[in-house]
């Protein structure tokens, strides 16, 4: 009994000093010496192989930026855990940017952390800010859709079913706008060519994508590609099942030695290095910025063995085209019930705003919205 | 054992003395043991970090500081806290009865569902507070009917409540999804599928004075209330009897059934009041991000509190800091955010092994029952 009583005492008498050890670790922590703290929150796994991953590359270049400290934070849900997190990067790291990097993050949280916190800037990846949001958020967007187009082309080269296989996320404008694009690089090159889509409902739901990829292969697609958050999975069974694949969002080219062609990247690290730019000069960031090829927001993955001597010629050329401004939708384009929607010598500048609300798929499409 | 007999001439007074000392130091085991628990998955968690070469003095001091060193870390703790009372009560009311409801997640979705859902045709319809009182109703209809349901079929067909609850949350997400992303989704809104938002006018405020919502004091006051129900009523009483001995309680007659399906409704009907507060104090409108975890994490604060509402409140403070403090451990030390859930995954761990060491240490064993 005794000697129980004494442990006990030990015991309370060793966490009390650890307490105290605590507490002063606590107070030792000084806060970061330097110009400029970038806070940046993704929504899943920096290393995804898909979106998060794509940020976490341009992150990584930001640290290299003399003068920068870049604090992150993975897999925070799109509640007010969000918001949370960028107030203790603001509060706790003396954050003065932060990038807010998934969808669900902008409404109500990264207004209600920008209207809370003027003093610092918001800026947030995907098209949503309007002029009635608060000055010090924003919105910066990559405009995939032109790398699809270029995938498109490649892979319109590369099959021999005429059968390409797309699976998508969800039915919204963006995923649709890519679908769009990528059937019309493969048209472009390969008149036969159709796109077949399967959409999994989720952004990330791995057991579906893999289910789609086979159901498309057995249908006898023979290149896949995809618009879902991390497209691992469908790569890698797309690798599996012999056949060639286009990537999305990072590079997958590593998953797939033997079928990988090329693939659609974001370039976030010119947006990020540049709002740092801005902010080390002084000069009023912009509210809005967005882009594709022409001010290298976007990128294609250097080619993998799954590409032709012929697909890599045509899809360099098609990205040179973009480049410059040659518009992608040009008609005569119809939806897929057969409704014009360009007439032949028509056609839509890559930048087209009514293109961000896309609603339709075009003809040439395999597959439902609803 | 020899003492007590020694005793007995003393004054009376003396004994009674002794006789609350005896029952202090015995049911001291409900305090010290969960508090060693801690201690234990604190010291097996530090190995983990030495493992990983990371200094364990710096983790606990930055989860001190992210979770409550400041006071805006307070309120970031108090904000993830308010979720977790709701759902830890959701678990904690059927186990007086012995069920063990893990679907708590599915309560929430469903309750901030119908919270969202029965908003559209009243908002600027109704004034305010008639509008969120309708939404609070609905959502703990819509919870109570759902964890009822899981009571009945324990009850009337034998169905495993554990398995069956789980499984029914994955029905309540394709509810929430089915309804959110067809019929009552909002037009005006093309990329992220929600019901219309209710308008901050008429959202719930904050306590003022800080940032979090009422949610939280409505919580406390559901735990006093409920710790009364189920220890100062014929209703808890009886409730706790069938928890002890089923048969024993439907040999004396007790309404066994009714107290299983009331229990789980009563349950149920907390969880769902987490979604309201989720709707109509943070998000606004009812889509996927109600799924974030909070009816998992309840399960392991329910536990931790061994299921008496009165202590759920300081558990959900303290896990909701450990959450709090995520970020700040991942941003300084380099850590993957599945840092924090792999601490509260040791210390559930360690909690259920603590609980076979229950009447077997010496300290707590009455003497006068030997």
């Amino acid at each position: 009994m005794s000697k129980f009583q004494l442990n006990r005492r030990s015991l309370l008498q060793n966490s009390a000093a650890g307490i105290l050890g605590l507490s002063a670790a606590g107070i030792a922590k000084s806060a970061f010496a330097s110009d400029l703290t970038v806070g940046i929150v993704y929504v899943g796994p920096r290393d995804d192989f898909g979106w998060n991953q794509a940020h976490a590359v341009a992150a990584a270049a930001l640290k290299e930026v003399p003068g920068v400290t870049v604090v992150e934070e993975e897999s925070v849900p799109e509640t007010i855990a969000v918001q949370k997190s960028m107030e203790s990067m603001i509060n706790l790291d003396g954050a003065k940017m932060i990038f807010a990097t998934s969808f669900g993050y902008y409404k109500p949280f990264v207004l209600d952390a920008a209207a809370k916190y003027p003093d610092v800037e918001f800026r947030h990846a995907a098209p949503l800010w309007t002029d009635a949001d608060p000055k010090n958020a924003g919105s910066y967007f990559g405009y995939l859709d032109q790398a699809h187009y270029v995938d498109g082309v490649a892979a319109g080269l590369s099959t021999t079913t005429n059968k390409l296989g797309f699976v998508a996320a969800k039915p919204i404008g963006t995923v649709l706008r890519n679908i769009n694009s990528f059937l019309l690089g493969a048209r472009k090159v390969n008149p036969d060519a159709t796109v077949q889509v399967i959409f999994t409902g989720e952004w990330s739901m791995p057991v579906r994508e893999a289910e789609a990829a086979n159901a498309l292969v057995e249908a006898g697609c023979d290149v896949l590609t995809c618009h879902v958050d991390g497209p691992k999975v469908v790569i890698e069974t797309a690798e599996a099942r012999g056949i060639k694949c286009c990537g999305h969002n990072a590079s997958q080219a590593p998953l797939a030695p033997n079928g990988f062609i090329t693939g659609a990247e974001y370039k976030w690290e010119t947006i990020y290095k540049n709002f740092a730019a801005d902010l080390a000069a002084g000069t009023v960031l912009p509210n809005f910025t967005g882009g594709g090829f022409d001010v290298d927001f976007v990128r294609s993955t250097p080619y993998g063995a799954g590409a032709s001597e012929a697909a890599i010629a045509a899809a360099d050329a098609a990205r040179a085209d973009v480049t410059a401004g040659k518009p992608i939708f040009t008609g005569p384009i119809n939806k897929q019930d057969g409704t014009p929607l360009l007439a032949a010598g028509a056609n839509l500048d890559n930048y087209e705003p009514s293109l961000d609300q896309t609603d339709f798929l075009v003809e040439g499409v395999i597959g439902s919205i609803t | 054992m020899a003492d007590t007999t020694e005793t007995l001439p003393l004054t009376a007074e003396k004994g009674r003395f002794s006789e609350t000392l005896e029952r202090v130091r015995r049911s001291s085991e409900y305090v010290v043991m969960p508090i060693l628990a801690l201690i234990v998955s604190g010291i097996l968690f530090s190995i983990f970090l030495f493992a990983l070469g990371k200094s364990p003095v710096d983790f606990f001091s930055l989860v001190w500081r992210g979770g409550f060193g400041t006071s805006f870390s307070w309120q970031n703790t108090l904000a993830r806290s308010a979720p977790l009372v709701f759902t830890a009560l959701c678990v904690a009311i059927p186990a007086r009865l012995g069920l063990v409801i893990i679907g708590g997640e599915g309560a929430l979705v469903l309750g901030g569902f119908a919270a969202g859902a029965i908003a559209i045709p009243l908002i600027g319809v109704v004034p305010s507070y008639v509008l969120l009182a309708v939404m609070l109703f609905a959502s703990m209809i819509a919870g109570g009917a759902w964890i009822g349901c899981v009571g009945a079929l324990r009850h009337f067909r034998g169905v495993n409540e554990t398995i069956a609850s789980l499984l029914m949350f994955y029905i309540a997400v394709s509810i929430l999804n089915f309804f959110v992303e067809g019929a009552l989704r909002d037009p005006s809104d093309p990329n992220k599928p929600s019901t219309a938002p209710i308008g901050s006018e008429n959202m719930v405020g904050f306590i003022p004075g800080t940032d979090v919502h009422w949610g939280l004091l409505v919580g406390i006051l559901l735990c006093g209330l409920l710790y009364l129900l189920m220890n100062r009523t014929t209703f808890g009483f009886a409730a706790q009897i069938a928890g002890g001995n089923l048969r024993a309680a439907q040999a004396q007659g007790l309404p066994v059934g009714k107290l299983m399906v009331i229990s789980c409704a009563i349950a149920g009907a907390c969880a769902g009041l987490a979604g309201f507060f989720e709707v109509a104090a943070i998000h606004g409108k009812a889509n996927a991000s109600l799924i974030a975890g909070y009816g998992f994490t309840g399960i392991l604060v329910s536990f931790l509190a061994r299921h008496n509402p009165l202590v759920i409140v300081p558990v959900a403070i303290f896990l909701g800091g450990i959450a709090a403090s995520g970020g700040l451990v991942q941003r300084r030390m380099d850590l993957p955010d599945a840092t924090v859930l792999l601490l509260q995954g040791l210390i559930f761990l360690v909690l259920l092994v603590s609980e076979t060491f229950y009447g077997r240490l010496p300290f707590f064993r009455s003497k006068g029952a030997q």
